[in-house]
């Protein structure tokens, strides 16, 4: 059925002038590629505004109760003078969690290489659901000017941590926010619905609108890795709207699920909120495996190593991801009996995560290496997944996060998946995909600057907070200095907040080449990279419909260097002479 | 600041208040607040763990009695005042400041609309929480030496409680008037209530730990009444 | 030795056993690390582009993804097997010595009460009084605290005792500990609680047992009961 809707819709458009309004063209499309472009720009500018928060986390870190430079302008319910007050250093904590994760990782990978990626590497005209997918993305716009708007919120923005432990999130009295928090909740509420509107679209349309040929051990390893990673969100997203809202209706109509004086349990909110919340890191960073790996096989001229264990960890890691979200609470009071079990389940994620690391290395063995930048990015990708792999088993271990939990040590641990993990995926995937978006190449010099200094700062910020962690240091301290033992540290921190600032100035390059590139970049042509996927066999930027006649697919995506091949690359939809014929189209096509 | 829009009008009212009514020539009512027999015993303070505040204190001043006169109640008209009367409330703030880890005043009024201002001269954080009923409600930080802070109230409402969760044994009592009439007694226990219209009214005593007293005076037009209170260890329990 | 990979010295029976399974696992991901990443510099090197070079038509092998795949399994089992013991002898529900000296810890925004059981040993009693931020225990002698939240969740972290247990509201956590060195320490708040989360600090004291007795004595005199 959908098939034949989307054949049908794909040959109207093929064969017609593009004639929809700016408006439908540009701002309430149903086309993927623009859905996603529009999901890059907003995750974008959250990035950017989930950067500049930390920022000023990383003042007051590094100088404790200086005036923040430039920071008289904000009001006194904020930085007297400049100085930043505990509260607004709890509610930066809160908001750089919460716009990292939600607001710019989350629909970077999701949103923008969901959106733009399924349809053109399976082979699809568009989405199997159009219309659903616009609604995402402005569901996704009004969820985040809810959250801007908290920070005009009387008693300030939500100031419980990203994780929103109850009962200090829910009760006022604790934490002095009341409005913030509450408008926290519905923007998330908001959120899930978009994510979840996403996910069935991502799902149904993998399902669907494969092309023919198109099998499922033929898919690119970065459509496995969405796939999956939509499973996730369409099944973790309504945990985290449940408890969302049970957080909700205790502070506004007077329930008490997580107060424990009238009954209610304050661990079920921190069970609910990990049992979403762990299949989110996996969230977070399946798809930059999956792109990551794309990108590792085409830059090294070679098929991806082992193609079906990367598809079973895939499966392993979003399987495993259920079962292991107690090893947030070994410290929280929950049965110890229980911290055992977690604690194997979570050992295991070493065995998926290290199939994929030593995929990735097997994948460049031998290979015929070459440089581009998104390699350079989904190389760093590879060493630092590695770090923040390793640092991960430290804290799986029970006693031996009985001293690191709630330290620095998981700090850095989370921004080396995150940032050194997906982070520096994106940044490879946005360089590469950037032709087949603008129809321009992003400028490689720039980015070969962009990716040292980042790279550099990158692991001076975050490679000392292990050693913070290790010496005891706890999250979230707004003056570490109170504590006599945490005073030797404070070199540490100084250089980490320094680090930080040239890392945050470094992505000015990212910001400045991105947007110059869009009108100054040079004319892409269609595969710039010599890649053997769909979405390179059409223009760039592809035409509405993406397909002039629906492509046919003879081979898996990773056909690199194949011997008496006249080229290095041999594309999916190239037919060889010993290929068999195309099977006959159904009839309706 | 919310309210700051409100400002321009409050001064236009406060202009017709002073001329219609006759404020400035009212009458008033002073009086002493007394304590008799043994004051009670004061927590003792632990201020060791508070470097900054360690030996400034050593009780909690509860029930502050000096040559018999009872510090720290107040005293305010409960009744008597004519239905409807709107007053329009003083520009400058009450001012209680934090110093060696406790409040100064303990005990604070203000009118509805009235600035309290929060000082804060210790160097160490204070938050300054205050849980009302009827009022809206904060929970704010000082973290540093010489901050100052400045809310308003909007309703009625006595009293409130202020504590300091940093200390736990900080608390200050808060009292929000919709009129001008009220007092703290000071040190040597008198009060003064000025500006009262001619008539008969209750006025009444409070104390955080000794609890209520209420008497009736009359004031007459343009002269004073006097209201004395005795408070015993006996009275709050 | 701020910029160091070793842990801060202990002061707990705990501290021995942790450190251990840390530098055991630090050593284990240390080689890993190396391996993996001194592989990847070394491919980088070897297989980059240059003129003439091809990369070799590989598609995987299934002898190299058995290897790795059952190598980790074995190696994160044996951690896991090496753990399981420790994290029961400190957080078990049984393994509490039947001799520790009982304690009640409560924690509110942003101070810690420490509630001593008196001369008698016994909490629950008469003679029980409560210190504010002031921990004072025996050295080489267990204790257990039972720890309480009066608000929100606090988490009792003191670093040389590598111990870490949330208050939680609505709950009452046994959490017993035995240290091993006389002297000062200090306590901290570890999970988020409010404004003054980073204040919320307590000063341990260890004890030897006769110190430990003259403190009780004094206190007795000059009965600072806050509550």
């Amino acid at each position: 059925m959908a098939t034949t809707a989307a054949t049908f819709d794909q040959v109207g458009h093929a064969s017609h002038v593009d004639d929809r309004s700016f408006i439908r063209k540009y701002i309430f499309s149903t086309d993927h590629k623009i859905i996603g472009i529009q999901f890059l720009i907003m995750s974008l500018l959250f990035l950017a505004l989930g950067g500049a928060l930390a920022m000023m986390m990383r003042w007051q870190l590094g100088f404790p109760g200086r005036p923040l430079p430039g920071g008289s302008v904000l009001p006194e319910t904020m930085a007297p003078g400049g100085v930043l007050l505990p509260e607004f250093y709890n509610s930066l904590v809160t908001m750089h969690g919460t716009f990292m994760v939600f607001f710019a990782i989350m629909p970077l990978l999701v949103g923008v290489f969901g959106n733009f990626l399924i349809p053109l590497k399976i082979g699809a005209p568009d989405m199997a659901f159009p219309r659903l997918n616009m609604a995402s993305f402005w569901v996704a716009v009004s969820s985040g000017i809810i959250m801007l708007a908290g920070f005009l919120a009387e008693g300030g923005h939500a100031g419980a941590g990203w994780t929103a432990y109850a009962p200090l999130s829910e009760t006022p009295e604790y934490s002095g926010v009341s409005l913030g928090q509450q408008l926290w909740c519905v923007s998330l509420i908001v959120l899930g619905l978009s994510s979840m509107l996403g996910a069935v679209n991502y799902i149904a349309t993998v399902i669907n609108l494969r092309a023919p040929g198109m099998t499922w051990f033929r898919l690119p390893l970065s459509i496995w890795a969405l796939f999956i990673t939509a499973i996730l969100v369409l099944l973790a997203i309504p945990i985290l709207a449940g408890g969302v809202i049970m957080l909700l209706f205790d502070q506004t109509i007077g329930t008490h699920f997580f107060q424990p004086a009238a009954g209610g349990q304050v661990l079920l909110w921190q069970h609910l909120f990990w049992f979403f919340g762990h299949p989110e890191v996996y969230i977070l960073i399946l798809p930059a495996m999956g792109m990551v790996s794309d990108i590792i096989a085409n830059g090294s001229r070679k098929p991806i190593f082992g193609y079906h264990s990367m598809v079973f960890a895939i499966m392993g890691i979003g399987f495993l991801g259920w079962i292991v979200w107690g090893h947030h609470m070994f410290q929280s009071g929950m049965n110890p009996t229980l911290g055992q079990t977690f604690m194997i389940s979570t050992l295991l994620i070493a065995v998926p995560s290290a199939i994929k690391t030593f995929n990735w290395l097997g994948t460049m063995w031998r290979g015929n290496l070459h440089f581009h930048v998104p390699m350079m990015h989904s190389v760093a990708f590879v060493a630092m997944f590695v770090i923040g792999g390793l640092s991960g088993v430290f804290m799986a271990t029970t006693p031996v996060d009985i001293y690191i939990h709630d330290t620095y040590f998981i700090v850095a641990h989370i921004h080396y998946v995150l940032f050194g993990g997906s982070l520096f995926a994106l940044f490879g995937a946005i360089t590469y995909w950037y032709p087949k978006m603008f129809g321009r190449m992003m400028n490689p010099f720039w980015g070969k600057v962009h990716f040292w200094l980042t790279f550099v700062f990158y692991n001076l910020t975050f490679f000392p907070m292990h050693q913070l962690g290790l010496h005891g240091h706890m999250r979230r301290l707004y003056d570490p200095t109170q504590y006599e033992f945490l005073r030797a540290l404070q070199p540490i921190n100084r250089f980490i907040s320094i680090s930080a600032f040239l890392l945050f100035a470094s992505q000015a390059i990212f910001a400045l080449n991105f947007i110059l590139s869009w009108f100054r970049g040079r004319k892409a042509e269609a595969n710039p990279w010599r890649d053997n996927t769909l979405e390179w066999s059409v223009p760039s930027p592809p035409p509405h419909g993406n397909f002039a006649a629906t492509p046919t697919v003879y081979r898996g995506a990773y056909e690199y260097s194949v011997p008496g091949a006249d080229d290095d690359y041999l594309p999916q939809h190239r037919r060889l002479p010993t290929d068999p014929a195309p099977a006959p189209q159904p009839a309706g096509h | 600041m919310r309210y700051l829009w409100l400002v321009p009008f409050g001064m236009v009212l406060g202009v017709l208040g002073a001329t219609g009514a006759s404020r400035q020539q009212g009458g008033s009512i002073a009086g002493t607040v007394k304590f008799t027999g043994a004051p009670p015993a004061n927590p003792k303070l632990d201020m060791s763990e508070e470097a900054a505040c360690k030996g400034k204190y050593s009780t909690d001043p509860v029930v502050v009695v000096s040559n018999g006169a009872l510090q720290n109640v107040l005293i305010y008209v409960k009744g008597g005042l004519p239905a409807g009367q709107k007053y329009s409330p003083p520009a400058t703030p009450a001012v209680v400041d934090q110093e060696g880890c406790l409040y100064h005043p303990r005990t604070v009024a203000v009118m509805v609309g009235q600035p309290l201002e929060i000082r804060n001269s210790d160097p160490v954080l204070h938050n300054i929480k205050v849980v009302p009923k009827k009022n809206r409600g904060f929970n704010i930080s000082q973290p540093t030496k010489g901050m100052k802070t400045t809310r308003t109230f909007t309703v009625e409402e006595i009293t409130i409680p202020v504590q300091c969760n940093v200390h736990g044994w900080m608390h200050a009592n808060l009292a929000v008037f919709a009129h001008p009439f009220f007092a703290v007694s000071g040190a040597d226990g008198t009060f003064s209530i000025k500006g009262l219209p001619p008539g008969k009214y209750e006025i009444e005593a409070w104390h955080e730990k000794l609890g209520t007293q209420t008497l009736t005076v009359t004031v007459p037009a343009g002269g004073s009444a006097t209201a004395n209170f005795t408070f015993s260890a006996k009275a709050g329990g | 030795m701020p910029w160091s990979w070793l842990l801060p010295p202990g002061a707990s029976t705990f501290a021995g056993k942790i450190d251990f399974l840390y530098y055991v696992i630090l050593a284990v991901t240390g080689i890993a690390f190396v391996v993996v990443e001194a592989a990847l510099v070394v491919f980088l090197v070897k297989y980059r582009s240059r003129p003439g070079r091809a990369a070799q038509y590989v598609h995987g092998s299934t002898k190299a993804e058995i290897v790795w795949t059952s190598v980790t399994a074995v190696t994160v089992v044996v951690i896991g097997l090496m753990s399981g013991p420790v994290w029961n002898l400190v957080k078990g529900r049984h393994s509490v010595p039947a001799d520790a000296m009982p304690l009640a810890v409560t924690a509110s925004q942003f101070e810690w009460h420490f509630t001593y059981p008196g001369p008698d040993g016994r909490l629950g009693t008469a003679d029980d009084f409560t210190l504010r931020n002031q921990l004072h225990v025996v050295v080489n002698r267990p204790a257990v605290a039972l720890l309480r939240s009066e608000d929100v969740i606090h988490s009792f972290f003191v670093p040389a005792w590598r111990l870490k247990q949330d208050a939680v509201p609505g709950l009452g956590i046994r959490v017993w500990f035995q240290p091993t060195q006389v002297g000062s320490f200090e306590l901290g708040c570890a999970e988020l609680c409010g404004l003054g989360h980073y204040r919320m600090r307590a000063q341990v004291t260890v004890h030897t047992q006769e110190d430990y007795d003259r403190w009780m004595a004094e206190q007795q005199t000059q009965n600072v009961a806050m509550r």
